[in-house]
C-alpha cells in the first residue's frame, strides 16, 4: 500500500495550554513534509473524528498519525478500518505531567510527535499466518474424569475429539470410587458413582475416538496441524490434532515410603485408594483376617504437608477421608470412624458435607499430630497423638488404618529417572563436542513422559520452578496460560483437586483448546496477544544461525534445521518478540513492529547539544500504564525523558542501544516486569532476558566508549506508578553526573 | 427502546464475567458484558494484591481490558441492571435497563467536573474510608475510564458547575434511563458477592469500634489507590496500626451467620499479614484461626512462607469477644486458645475481621426455574441449558477458580449457542 499520511493534532484535554500545537504542527509539516497535518479542539468528539473520517475518504489519508491522548484511552474512537494508526501519547505524557509552556515540554511534546511519525513510517499493516489447513480436532491425552469431561465439551461443541488412555479402560481413578462425593446442595448425602455414565456418554459419542491401552509415541507439528503418533495393542497409529489437551491425571504418593506411620508393616494399614476398592467390594473388611473393621482411623496427611514428602497440600483428601468415614458408618451403624487431621480443609460449601459428618455421633474427628502407629497384641493398631485440642497426647486403638494418600501429578519425573536421563543428556552432549556441567541439574521437561513432542525445546510442558511437577500456570487470573501454545493442562496434573474441581477445569481446557483452533484458522495469536495478527518474519538470508532466537523463544515456537537456520513454527508463536530481541543480526521483524522501526525513532528525536535526552522503553502491559497513572494522577515526571512502549522488555535489541547512544542519547531506562521467582512477565522471562543481554552490553558500549551505566533495567509493577518519579529522576541525576554524551555533536 | 443481538449475555462485569466473555469472544462470538456498577473489574479491582503470589490484579485487569478494547465481538454496558430474562436456551431475551451516567461518551477523562464538583460523600469503593466527589472516577486505572455523576449525591445546589467544567459537552443532568432488550442464545450468570455484613456478627465488634474493620477495608487500606495512600492506618486517629489481629470465620462456617466456608479468607489474611510486616518491621500480626485452610500447591508453600515469620502469630481458637480500650482506642481481641489452653487477651491496634462472601445473585430477577439455595447460591439443575452460573455466584471461590469455571461456562455457553458456522 501506498501511504499517504495524515496528522492530527488534538488541543483538548490542557494539551493547548501546555505545548504551542502550531510549532508542534511545523514538525510534520517542515520537518517531515506531511501533506496533511490538522487540529481540532477535541479529535475524540465526533466532530473531530469526523475530521480524520473525512480526509480518509477525501484525501485518501490511510496512515493517521493521532497526537492526543495515551493510546489507552479512547481505544475504539480511533480504530479507523483499513488504515495504520499510531498514536503520540501528548495528553499523558506531556499536557498531565509536564510544565505548560516551557521549552523542554515544547521539546518533549515535539519528540513525541517525531516518534509518532517515524513510527507510522515504518509500521506496515498485518498480513496474518495462515495454514493452508487447520486441523480443529482435539487431542486429550487421559481418560479419567479430566480427561473424558474434556472431550464431552469440546464434543458437545462440535469439534472432533482423540481420546488417548493408557490403560485399559476409561474412568481413571474416579471409576475406582465406591461412591461420590455430593456434587450439588445441600452437599449431604453421598452420591452414586456417576463415572460409569460419562464412560458410556464418552464411549458412544459420535466426535469421539477412543483409544485405550494406547499411549503416545510422539506429537509434532503445531496447533492447528499435530501429527500425533499413537502407540496401541503393539502397533502405531497416526492421528492430526488441532490443539492438545494434557489430562494425564494423579498417582497416589507411594505408601511405602509411609513406614512411620505402619504401612507395609502392618497388612491393617491401607490407603485411601485401597479403602475404595473395599468399600466397593461389600463391607469393610481389613486385609489381615477379612474381619469386619469396626473401628476405622483415617490418618490425614499422610505424607502431605509433610517436608519429607510432599510438602503440598493434596487438597482432595479431606473430604475423601471424611467421605470414606461415611462408608464405615453406612455398612455397619455401630461401626465408628476417627478422623485425624491437621487442618480440616473442606473449603466453600464441602463445609456442609464435614457439618453432615460431624452430626453423626459414630464419627470421631480430632485434631492431632499423629506420632505412631503400632500393633496391638490382639492384631488392633494404637494410633498415637500429640497436639490435641484436649491438650494431652492420646492413644487411639483401631482395627484398620487408612492414610490419606496425598497425589502427585503424572507429569512429575522422579528424581532417580532425571538423574539417568541426565546421565544420557551428558554423554550425548560429550560426543557432540560439548562440555557437560556436572552440577546443571536437568530441567525435567527435557525428559519424554506424557506428550513427547517432537520440540527442540524438550518433549513435555516446562513445569515451574515450585510447583512439585504439576503443569500449572503461573497465573492466577490466567489459568490456561501455557508455554506450549496449543497445549492446555487440566485437572489433577495441574493442580491438586477433587473430582468437582477437575470436571469445571477440564471444560476450561476445552474452551482454550477450541479458542485455539479457532484464532489458529484466522491467523490470529492466542493469549495474550490475542487481538494480534502480525507474526515474526525472519530474513534468512542474513542469518548466522546463532540459535539465539530458538534458546530464548518462551514458547517452543522455533526450530532450527541440521545447520542452526531457525524455523519459525508460526501457530507456536505468541508475538511477543523476544526472538526480534534476541537476533544480533536484526533479521527478525514485525509489521508493525521492527528493530528498525524503534532504532528509526530512536534516530529521529531531537537531540540538543546542551541538555539530557533520555529513553525509557517500558513493557506495554505494565510499565505503560503505570506511566498513563501518574499522568491521572497529574504528577510531574522528568521532561528528559521520552518514552517508548514495546511489546515486552524481551524485545530489547542491543542494536537499540547502540543506536540511540551514538545518535546522543544520554542514556537509556528500561522499564518491565519482576522476574525470578513469582516472574510476573506474561512471555516468561522477557525482562530477565533483557537484563541477561545488558550483560553483553559493555563489549557494545566499550566500542564507543561510553560507560555501560547510561543503561539501567528496572523491574516495575503496573502498581508501582508512584515510585516512578524517583526512579527517573535518580536516573537521570546519576546520567546527568557523567560527561554528556560525546556522541551529541555528530 | 433500543434492541441487540448477542450470542452469549454475560452478567456482572469482575474477574469471571470478564473472562468468560473474553474466552468466548476470542473463539468468535459475540458477547455482551452487563455490569451493574459504573465501572468494570468488580471486586477484584479493588485488591491491592493477589494470593499467593502478591501480584497487582490491575495487571490482569489491564490484559482483560486490553482483550476487550481490541475485540469488536465484545459489547459491554456499565450501570446495568437486569429487569428480566425471558425465553429459553437458544433464544432469551435480556431487559435491561441503563442507569443515567450523566456523563456521556464524549468525556476526555479530563476531570475538570471532578475539581468543579463542590460535593463530597462517602466513597463506597473505598468502603466508606474516605469521601469522594458526586462527579467522580474510582482509580487511575478504572475502566472504562469515562467519568460518572452520582445524582442521588448530588445536592444540585451548585447549579451547573460541572456541566459548565465540562468543554466537551460531556456532561448531562437530564440523561434520562434507557431500556435495552438483547436478544440471546445463552446467559451466564457472573454477579459476584460482597461481603458479608459485619455488624450482624454480635460480638466482634464491627460498627461499635472505629478500629474494628473488614478485610475489604484493609485490602483498600493497603492499596495506593486508596484512601490513606496504602499506609495502614486505624481510622480512629490515623495512627500506624503495627498490631493487627486478624480474626478468621468472621461469619463464615457459622450457621448463624454463613454456613458455609468462604475459601478465601484464610488466604487473604496470611496475605494481609504480609502487608502489615512489609509496611512495618516492628509490627506483629495476630492470625486466630479455627482451622487453616490452604489447599493446593502454592497456597501451602504461602502459609509456610509465612510462618518463618515469627511475627506473625499463628493461634488456634475462636474469638469470643472483641471491645475497645476507650482511652487508647486499642481494640482487645478475647481468645479460648485451644493449644496453650485458657482464654488469652491481646490487645492491638486495628482488628480486621476476615468476614465472608455473601453471593449476590439473589438480587436478581431470576427465571423461576433458577433456584437460589439457603446460602444464596444459585442452583442450576443438571438439566439446565443455556444459564450458566460462574465464580460466586455458584460457590464461594478464589480468583483462580472463578477463573477455571469463568472459562469452563463459556465453553457451556458456546455448546448451547452451537458451533459458529
Amino acid at each position: 500500500m501506498e501511504k499517504k499520511y495524515g496528522v492530527y493534532i488534538c488541543k483538548g484535554c490542557s494539551i493547548a495550554d501546555t505545548v504551542d500545537t502550531e510549532k508542534l504542527a511545523e514538525v510534520a509539516t517542515k520537518e517531515h513534509q506531511i501533506p496533511v497535518c490538522k487540529s481540532h479542539d477535541a479529535l475524540c468528539s465526533p466532530s473531530g473524528l469526523d475530521l480524520i473520517k473525512g480526509d480518509i475518504s477525501g484525501e485518501g489519508v490511510n496512515t493517521v498519525i493521532v497526537a492526543a491522548c495515551s493510546p489507552r484511552a479512547k481505544h475504539r474512537e480511533f480504530i479507523f478500518p483499513g488504515c495504520i494508526v499510531e498514536r503520540a501519547n501528548i495528553r499523558e505524557f506531556v499536557a498531565w505531567t509536564q510544565e505548560p509552556g516551557t521549552e523542554d515540554t515544547q521539546a518533549l511534546a515535539e519528540d513525541y510527535m517525531r516518534l509518532g511519525i517515524t513510527k507510522a513510517k515504518n509500521s506496515f499493516p498485518p498480513e496474518p499466518f495462515l495454514l493452508e489447513e487447520t486441523n480443529k480436532d482435539v487431542l486429550v491425552i487421559g481418560g479419567g474424569i479430566t480427561g473424558m469431561t474434556s472431550a464431552l465439551g469440546a464434543a458437545d461443541a462440535g469439534y472432533k475429539v482423540i481420546l488417548v488412555e493408557k490403560s485399559g479402560e476409561l474412568g481413571g481413578w474416579a471409576a475406582k470410587m465406591h461412591k461420590q462425593l455430593p456434587q450439588s446442595y445441600p452437599f449431604e448425602a453421598l452420591e452414586e458413582n456417576t463415572v460409569k455414565r460419562t464412560i458410556d456418554k464418552v464411549s458412544s459419542h459420535s466426535n469421539i475416538k477412543v483409544y485405550t491401552s494406547a499411549e503416545i509415541e510422539k506429537i509434532a507439528g503445531f496447533p492447528g496441524q499435530y501429527d500425533v503418533s499413537i502407540k496401541t495393542n503393539g502397533t502405531s497409529e497416526q492421528a492430526k490434532a488441532g490443539s492438545v489437551i494434557l489430562a494425564a491425571g494423579w498417582r497416589p504418593y507411594d505408601a511405602n515410603k509411609l513406614d512411620h506411620l505402619g504401612y507395609g508393616k502392618n497388612p491393617n494399614v491401607i490407603t485411601n485408594v485401597q479403602m475404595e476398592e473395599i468399600a466397593s467390594s461389600g463391607r469393610i473388611t481389613r486385609p489381615s483376617d477379612g474381619k469386619e473393621a469396626k473401628r476405622v482411623a483415617f490418618i490425614q496427611c499422610a505424607g502431605s504437608r509433610d517436608a519429607a514428602h510432599l510438602p503440598y497440600c493434596s487438597s482432595y483428601c479431606c473430604l475423601t477421608s471424611l467421605k470414606q468415614a461415611a462408608y464405615v458408618r453406612e455398612k455397619n451403624p455401630n461401626a465408628m470412624a476417627y478422623v485425624l487431621y491437621k487442618d480440616m480443609r473442606t473449603p466453600g460449601q464441602y463445609e456442609l458435607f464435614y457439618k453432615s459428618i460431624q452430626n453423626d455421633p459414630g464419627i470421631m474427628l480430632t485434631k492431632g499430630e499423629v506420632t505412631g502407629v503400632s500393633e496391638t497384641q490382639n492384631g488392633n493398631l494404637f494410633i498415637d497423638l500429640k497436639d490435641t485440642l484436649l491438650g494431652e497426647n492420646i492413644r487411639i486403638e483401631a482395627d484398620m488404618v487408612v492414610l490419606a494418600t496425598g497425589m502427585e501429578p503424572n507429569t512429575k519425573i522422579d528424581a532417580d529417572v532425571l538423574k539417568e536421563w541426565k546421565v544420557k543428556f551428558d554423554e550425548k552432549l560429550k560426543e557432540s563436542g560439548g562440555k557437560p556441567d556436572p552440577n546443571a541439574p536437568l530441567e525435567p521437561h527435557k525428559v519424554p513422559n506424557v506428550l513427547k513432542l517432537e520440540y527442540r525445546q524438550g518433549p513435555e510442558l516446562p513445569g515451574l520452578e515450585e510447583a512439585y511437577g504439576f503443569a500449572d500456570s503461573n497465573y492466577i487470573c490466567f489459568q490456561y496460560e501455557t508455554r506450549r501454545t496449543g497445549i492446555f493442562a487440566a485437572g489433577s496434573v495441574r493442580q491438586p483437586m477433587h473430582m468437582l474441581g477437575s470436571m469445571e477445569d477440564a471444560l476450561g481446557a476445552s474452551m482454550k483448546a477450541i479458542q485455539c483452533v479457532e484464532a489458529t484458522e484466522k491467523g490470529y495469536s492466542i493469549h495474550p496477544r490475542a487481538w494480534d495478527q502480525t507474526y515474526p518474519e525472519v530474513n534468512l538470508q542474513k542469518c548466522t544461525s546463532c540459535k539465539r532466537c530458538t534458546e530464548e523463544c518462551p514458547f517452543g515456537a522455533i526450530e532450527e534445521d541440521a545447520k542452526g537456520t531457525p524455523f519459525h513454527k508460526m501457530t507456536r508463536c505468541r508475538r511477543c518478540g523476544t526472538c526480534l530481541g534476541s537476533c544480533p543480526e536484526r533479521v527478525i521483524n514485525f509489521k508493525d513492529f521492527s528493530i528498525n522501526m524503534i532504532s528509526s525513532m530512536f534516530k529521529s528525536m531531537d537531540v540538543p547539544e546542551e541538555g539530557l535526552r533520555l529513553i525509557g522503553l517500558a513493557c506495554e502491559n505494565d510499565a505503560y500504564p503505570a506511566l498513563d497513572a501518574l499522568a491521572m494522577n497529574r504528577d510531574r515526571v522528568n521532561p528528559a525523558f521520552r518514552f517508548v512502549p514495546v511489546r515486552c522488555l524481551g524485545n530489547l535489541n542491543l542494536a537499540w542501544i547502540a543506536d540511540a547512544l551514538s545518535r546522543g542519547i544520554d542514556g537509556m531506562i528500561l522499564l518491565g516486569c519482576k522476574f525470578g521467582e513469582n516472574y510476573q512477565c506474561h512471555f516468561v522471562r522477557g525482562s530477565e532476558l533483557a537484563s541477561e543481554r545488558l550483560g553483553k552490553l559493555q563489549e557494545t558500549l566499550g566500542r564507543l566508549m561510553l560507560e555501560p551505566e547510561r543503561v539501567k533495567l528496572v523491574q516495575l509493577s503496573i502498581q508501582d506508578y508512584d515510585k516512578l518519579p524517583e526512579i527517573l529522576n535518580d536516573f537521570s541525576e546519576e546520567v546527568g553526573e557523567m560527561e554528556p554524551n560525546p556522541f551529541k555533536e555528530f | 427502546m433500543s434492541e441487540h443481538e448477542s450470542n452469549i449475555v454475560v452478567i456482572g462485569g469482575g474477574i469471571s464475567g470478564l473472562t468468560t466473555a473474553t474466552e468466548a469472544a476470542e473463539a468468535g462470538y459475540t458477547v455482551t458484558v452487563l455490569e451493574k456498577d459504573p465501572f468494570l473489574g468488580g471486586r477484584v479491582g479493588r485488591m491491592n494484591k493477589y494470593f499467593p503470589k502478591l501480584c497487582p490484579p490491575v495487571c490482569g485487569l489491564e490484559i482483560n481490558y486490553r482483550r476487550v478494547k481490541f475485540n469488536p465481538r465484545i459489547s459491554y454496558y456499565t450501570m446495568a441492571d437486569v429487569e428480566k430474562i425471558s425465553g429459553n436456551a437458544g433464544n432469551y431475551e435480556v431487559s435491561v435497563k441503563l442507569r443515567p451516567r450523566h456523563v456521556n461518551d464524549k468525556c476526555t477523562g479530563c476531570n475538570a467536573c471532578t475539581e468543579a464538583c463542590p460535593v463530597e460523600v462517602p466513597n463506597e469503593y473505598n468502603a466508606g474510608l474516605n469521601k469522594r466527589k458526586a462527579a467522580y472516577i474510582t482509580t487511575e486505572q478504572a475502566f472504562p475510564f469515562q467519568y460518572v455523576i452520582d445524582k442521588a449525591a448530588c445536592t444540585g445546589d451548585c447549579g451547573t458547575k460541572c456541566r459548565e467544567a465540562c468543554k466537551y459537552d460531556a456532561v448531562d443532568m437530564e440523561m434520562q434511563p434507557q431500556s435495552l432488550k438483547i436478544k440471546a442464545g445463552s446467559i451466564v450468570l457472573a454477579t459476584g458477592w460482597k461481603p458479608y455484613d459485619a455488624k450482624k456478627i454480635d460480638n466482634l465488634g464491627f460498627g461499635r469500634y472505629r478500629n474494628v474493620i473488614t478485610n475489604v477495608m484493609m485490602e483498600r487500606l493497603a492499596s495506593k489507590n486508596g484512601p490513606t495512600g496504602g499506609q495502614i492506618t486505624r481510622p480512629s486517629d490515623g495512627k500506624e496500626a503495627k498490631r493487627v489481629a486478624f480474626v478468621q470465620c468472621a461469619g463464615s462456617r457459622d450457621e448463624n451467620h454463613l454456613a458455609f466456608c468462604s475459601a478465601v479468607c484464610c488466604l487473604a489474611s496470611l496475605k494481609q499479614a504480609t502487608y502489615v510486616r512489609e509496611q512495618y518491621p516492628d509490627s506483629e500480626a495476630y492470625f486466630f484461626y479455627i482451622d487453616i485452610r490452604t489447599p493446593g500447591t502454592s497456597y501451602e508453600r504461602f502459609l509456610n512462607k509465612i510462618k518463618e515469620d515469627d511475627k506473625v502469630r499463628m493461634i488456634k481458637g475462636k474469638v469470643a469477644k472483641v471491645s475497645e480500650d476507650p482511652a487508647t482506642g486499642d481494640v482487645i481481641v478475647e481468645v479460648e486458645d485451644i493449644f496453650a489452653g485458657g482464654k488469652s487477651r491481646v490487645a492491638v491496634d486495628l482488628c480486621v475481621l476476615a468476614t465472608g462472601m455473601e453471593p449476590t445473585i439473589s438480587e436478581l430477577r431470576l427465571p423461576s426455574d433458577i433456584k437460589i439455595n439457603e446460602n444464596g447460591f444459585a442452583v442450576i439443575g443438571k438439566d439446565q441449558k443455556g444459564i450458566y452460573a460462574v465464580g460466586c455466584v455458584k460457590d464461594p471461590v478464589d480468583v483462580a477458580k472463578s477463573v477455571q469455571g469463568a472459562t469452563g461456562a463459556a465453553l457451556k455457553a458456546i455448546q448451547t449457542v452451537g458451533r459458529l458456522a
